[in-house]
């Protein structure tokens, strides 16, 4: 039961890592993008509907479908989706410089509008009897695992029975670790969240990383909605399923304070604490709820606990939700 | 080569909105020559500076450098020039190591190497006499630690024009002959150094030539060595200019507040008030002069009760009932339940003073809301407040229910003086009341002022004009690095005795 917990959790986890580096990547720049779950909604019923074409187009036939097709439809799909949906907020908050929480949050609301409208689409066009859309013949593909996994016992289901996502998951918060930390990149980027003005006059092109920074952040944590749907949901989609983890990835942020390799432990924390309540015996619904609140509780002791102490290195990056203008007198 | 200048401005000329900055700036520099450039505050040496290091560009003119005509758009563009500018605030990461800092923006090849690079940090801190570590972050440094990291940077990128913006306001006595003794060194290496600075001591100490703006103007160049600090001054503040202010006699002077050796610091533990004493007296007009940042704006804040203050007292001398009352570390509305009627036009007139996005009437509101005896709002007074002073004061709007913010600067100022006038003051203090004002903008204030003064107000005027001041005034407080350097009689004081007081520096008095 301990190893399908964490097994589990690890699975839980995934949506919640990508959601979080991606923030991570585009809060570097100094943006706070509250429309990640929006995005990552997007991001979600981008990939459903690439399979959904692919799936129809090979006349539902699994024997038709190229593996590497399936995989990669839905990903550009997913990608274009989060993608649009990062550059509408850095065109308005870059550009227009228009409110970053006004902008993220209606960003939020705008991609599930999307997705449930796309979602719906697609269910009355499939009119299925449930109303949700089911896309099996992909998820398997995507859920493919290592052969050899179920050879290894314990340490097989734990640490490689995962989907291809999840280890891309893993690896791109470790380098996006060590871009931010071990590269010119990194350090220029890290210098525009902090100090725009700084950034500037060093002769570093901050509209310029301000827009790749939120676009490439989109792109990763529309990746998690992919993720969710493909991997956790089985190819299911039902309209608002996703459910909070889009704001959990927002919470993971400030968890892992600004770093991409803690939020890798943080996620799988967050998953367990997520799970916990399925495996703690005697849980009536409503202590259920209470402990589903977990993970924002321990966000708040973070919080508070960095924020007693104070250590400049664990705060937020500086100028984080400001805009920049570079001629203001 | 020799009489090759290594940076050259001919005609420069530089607006902002209506405001002119620069106009016709000719300046030149030599290699191996430190050129200082003087000028009172807002007499355009930032913004000169700031063309030359890319931060703006100029609207005519041309610049040179070793003879060949340059385009400077970006401060990429004068890295390339080979110009680094030390600005008078840092523009450092702070939770950045030194290194990390110096290298930022640096487009060099091949891999990031942040260890090659603090090693030839430490090879150019060898060469010219600094101390510094490297690895250190920049938020745990000492104020004179973070310029030394922003002259390495430019250093480290090849710079041999370098620029500094005021660069010892922030040091003390012992760091700047540190500082100098490097630019020194600099200047034998056969660097080209421009340092902005008021502090005439240091001109004369440090530079090879002077140059001097007045307004924007240049005024003109001259060789430290053929030039006096009475020479300098009058270039720097001009010959008088008549406004024709009227000025009545003050009368029957009796004291209504007196500062006792305030001493006040800011966050960073610095003092900013150092031991100052002074008093005003009911019907006159004190002004206050000074260059920016010696500590006008935490006097006032003090008096007014919004600021604390380490030590001293701030005495209120009532008229009704004749008490004297301590206001020191007060807030404003203790000092309000004692029965001061005092009345504060701040410099930041849309941060501190008035509400941009709410309307004359609603601002109005802010200083008698308190009045009202019901659950609601009581908006009767307020707007007829508004109606009248929009009428006495010839404020250009369309309505009592204009958002403050959509007015123009002259015209926000005269609701703000007006709504601080109207709750009847026994003390009036105005920050810069007439800063960005036209001129009929402007004798409308000081007829205001006038007018409290006459009605026996103590008026407390911080300027920047030295013309208006001597004008305007009664005596002339003069305020240097936070230390009252002098009070003068406002009738018989000159231009030059102002000038002089206002640059006097500890270092200057030391020697």
């Amino acid at each position: 039961m301990i190893v399908e917990f964490i097994s589990r959790a690890i699975l839980l986890s995934i949506p919640l890592l990508y959601g979080a580096t991606g923030e991570i990547l585009t809060e570097k720049s100094g943006h706070l993008n509250l429309g990640i779950p929006g995005i990552m909604y997007g991001g979600a019923i981008g990939g459903v509907i690439g399979a959904f074409l692919y799936e129809n187009a090979c006349g539902n036939a699994a024997e038709n479908m190229n593996p590497i097709l399936t995989i990669l439809i839905p990903l550009l799909t997913s990608i274009l989706f989060s993608v649009l949906m990062g550059l509408i907020y850095s065109f308005m908050t870059v550009t227009l410089r228009a409110n970053q929480n006004v902008t993220g949050l209606a960003l939020t609301t705008f991609g599930i509008g999307l997705g449930n409208f796309f979602g719906g689409s697609l269910v009355k066009l499939v009119q299925s009897d449930l109303p949700s859309i089911a896309l099996t013949k992909t998820s398997k593909i995507f859920k493919a695992e290592l052969p050899f996994a179920k050879d290894l016992g314990w340490f097989g289901e734990i640490f490689l029975s995962h989907d291809f996502l999840a280890y891309a998951a893993i690896a791109i918060a470790l380098i996006a670790t060590f871009i931010l930390n071990r590269t010119r990149v990194g350090l220029n980027l890290r210098a525009v969240g902090e100090n725009p003005a700084t950034a500037d006059a060093a002769g570093i092109n901050v509209t310029a990383y301000k827009y790749i920074a939120t676009c490439i952040g989109s792109a990763v944590a529309g990746l998690g909605g992919l993720q969710y749907v493909m991997a956790y949901a089985d190819g299911v989609w039902s309209n608002n399923a996703f459910g909070d983890r889009g704001w959990m990835a927002i919470a993971l942020v400030i968890f892992a304070l600004w770093k991409p390799s803690m939020a890798i432990l943080g996620a799988f924390l967050f998953g367990a604490l997520c799970n916990a309540n399925n495996y703690v015996q005697g849980l009536g619904t409503e202590t259920q709820e209470l402990f589903k609140m977990l993970p924002y509780v321990v966000t708040l002791i973070v919080l508070i606990i960095t924020s007693l102490r104070k250590k400049r290195e664990h705060q937020p990056p500086e100028s984080l939700g400001l805009p920049y203008f570079r001629e203001e007198r | 080569m020799a009489n090759q200048a290594a940076i050259e401005l001919k005609n420069i000329t530089k607006t902002f909105g209506s405001v002119v900055a620069n106009k016709n700036v000719n300046l030149r520099a030599n290699r191996g020559e430190i050129l200082s450039i003087l000028g009172e505050n807002g007499s355009g040496k930032t913004t000169l500076m700031n063309m030359i290091s890319g931060i703006y560009f100029p609207d005519e003119g041309e610049i040179f450098i070793d003879g060949e005509p340059a385009v400077i758009a970006s401060p990429k563009d004068a890295f390339d020039y080979k110009i680094g500018m030390i600005h008078q605030h840092f523009k450092l990461v702070d939770v950045f190591s030194a290194a990390e800092n110096i290298i930022l923006g640096l487009e060099e090849q091949g891999r990031y190497n942040l260890k090659a690079a603090e090693e030839r940090i430490s090879a150019i801190c060898d060469q010219y006499g600094f101390e510094l570590d490297p690895k250190k972050k920049i938020y745990t440094m000492a104020v004179s630690e973070k310029q030394t990291v922003e002259i390495i940077k430019v250093l480290y990128r090849g710079a041999d024009i370098l620029i500094l913006d005021e660069p010892t306001a922030v040091l003390t006595p012992q760091e700047t002959q540190k500082l100098f003794a490097v630019l020194r060194r600099m200047r034998e290496d056969g660097k080209c150094i421009i340092i902005i600075t008021h502090k005439l001591h240091e001109v004369l100490s440090l530079s090879d030539k002077v140059a001097v703006l007045r307004k924007g103007e240049y005024v003109g160049t001259v060789e430290t060595a053929k030039t006096s600090e009475a020479e300098l001054t009058e270039m720097m503040v001009g010959k008088k200019i008549s406004l024709n202010i009227e000025r009545s006699e003050p009368k029957d002077a009796q004291v209504r507040l007196e500062v006792h050796h305030v001493d006040c610091s800011n966050r960073e533990g610095t003092l900013v008030l150092d031991d100052v004493s002074f008093h005003v007296n009911a019907g006159e007009i004190l002004g206050i002069a000074g260059i920016a940042g010696s500590g006008q704006r935490e006097l006032l804040e003090v008096i007014a009760g919004l600021q604390k203050s380490d030590s001293g007292a701030v005495l209120y001398h009532n008229p009704k009932t004749g008490n004297v009352d301590n206001l020191q570390n007060k807030t404003p509305l203790q000092i309000r339940e004692l029965g001061v009627r005092l009345s504060f036009v701040p410099e930041d007139r849309l941060g501190m003073g008035l509400v941009g996005n709410m309307d004359i009437t609603d601002n109005m509101m802010l200083r008698s809301y308190r009045r009202g005896k019901s659950a609601f709002l009581e908006r009767k007074g307020p707007k007829d407040l508004a109606e009248k002073i929009i009428e006495d004061l010839e404020v250009v709007t369309p309505g009592a229910t204009t958002p403050v913010r959509r007015l123009s600067g002259g015209n926000v100022q005269k609701v703000l003086v007006g709504r601080e006038i109207a709750a009847s003051p026994t003390v009036l203090m105005a920050a810069y009341p007439v800063r960005g004002l036209d001129i009929n903008s402007s004798y409308t204030i000081y007829n205001l002022l006038n007018q409290q003064k006459e009605k026996g107000v103590a008026v407390i005027f911080v300027g920047e004009d030295l013309d208006v001041l001597l004008e305007l005034c009664d005596r002339i407080l003069v305020i240097g690095s936070g230390k009252v350097t002098g009070i003068l009689d406002g009738r018989t004081a000159t231009k030059e005795q102002v000038g002089l007081l206002m640059t006097k520096t500890e270092g200057g008095e030391q020697k």
